[in-house]
């Protein structure tokens, strides 16, 4: 067997594993916790992808920024024993909820199965980080420009919202 | 030898794990996580279309990059949202979040 093929399953099983964990644990750190191992499968799945960039962003943002950014929502909102034992349970939809989606699931898998995809022929690209440069900063100029302003917008307007009342009511 | 439906499915998969605890869980905090799944499972599947259909034109990596962006707002403004909810309630359980009864 290839070496590409062990590192697909490989990294397959550790992702979806862990991304089970984040929903089936009942403490929140430890999902949270799964929840890094999970980003962290997604970038080597990029690398199986030859997305060598996309696997440094995914690190960086995801495995990096976002997870440090929900522990430290977990630490701000404790419950008032201050235990975190079961603080990530289901709730009363549980059962109506894994029907849907196993029914979701079906639905997915049969058409990804039957559609006919035209394979692309071209040659992949060796120098992604270099196209991905020269892409965003010609066709994508634009969209580019205005995600940087979405992200200085979300982050003064998450300052905003989480910032300590002066008066209460 | 892994083809694009291998991707596919495990993106298809990885998306359903992730909305049956968008679906299912009690905590918020629990569900913007959930969420997060959501969309990494998106990106797979954009970025394993760039590599199978259409390699030489990254434009799905570039989708993912901009994704990616929007997660992140998303994630920020979400938790945000999450504590001051927490500050007025004392709670984040959804179950409890009933200012639109009357």
């Amino acid at each position: 067997m290839e070496l590409h093929v062990i590192a697909f399953w490989l990294i397959a099983f550790v992702t979806l594993g862990s991304a089970l964990a984040v929903v089936f644990l009942t403490n929140i750190v430890h999902s949270a916790l799964a929840l890094i191992l999970t980003f962290l499968g997604i970038a080597g799945l990029y690398l199986t992808l030859n997305a060598d960039f996309l696997a440094a962003v995914q690190v960086l943002v995801y495995a990096g920024a976002v997870s440090i950014l929900i522990v430290f929502g977990i630490m701000l909102i404790t419950r008032g024993d201050g235990r975190m034992a079961d603080t990530n349970i289901f709730g009363k939809y549980k059962y109506t909820a894994a029907i849907v989606i196993t029914a979701f699931l079906g639905v997915l898998s049969h058409y990804i199965i039957k559609t006919p995809w035209q394979m692309g022929t071209a040659a992949l690209s060796e120098n992604t980080m270099g196209d991905i440069a020269e892409l965003l900063f010609s066709d994508y100029v634009i969209p580019f420009e205005l995600a940087a302003i979405l992200l200085t917008v979300a982050m003064v307007g998450a300052i905003v919202i989480a910032r300590e009342v002066k008066n209460p009511k | 030898m892994i083809t694009l439906n291998h991707y596919l499915l495990l993106s298809a998969i990885l998306f359903c794990i992730g909305l049956y605890g968008a679906l299912s869980k009690k905590n918020a905090i629990a569900i913007l996580i959930c969420i997060e799944l959501m969309l990494n499972a998106v990106n797979i599947n954009l970025v394993a279309f760039t590599k199978f259909l259409t390699p030489g034109d990254l434009t799905g990596q570039i989708f993912a990059i901009f994704v990616i962006v929007v997660a992140a707002c998303e994630i920020a403004v979400g938790l945000a949202i999450i504590i001051a909810i927490y500050r007025d309630r004392s709670s984040v359980d959804v179950e409890n979040l009933d200012w639109l009864k009357w």
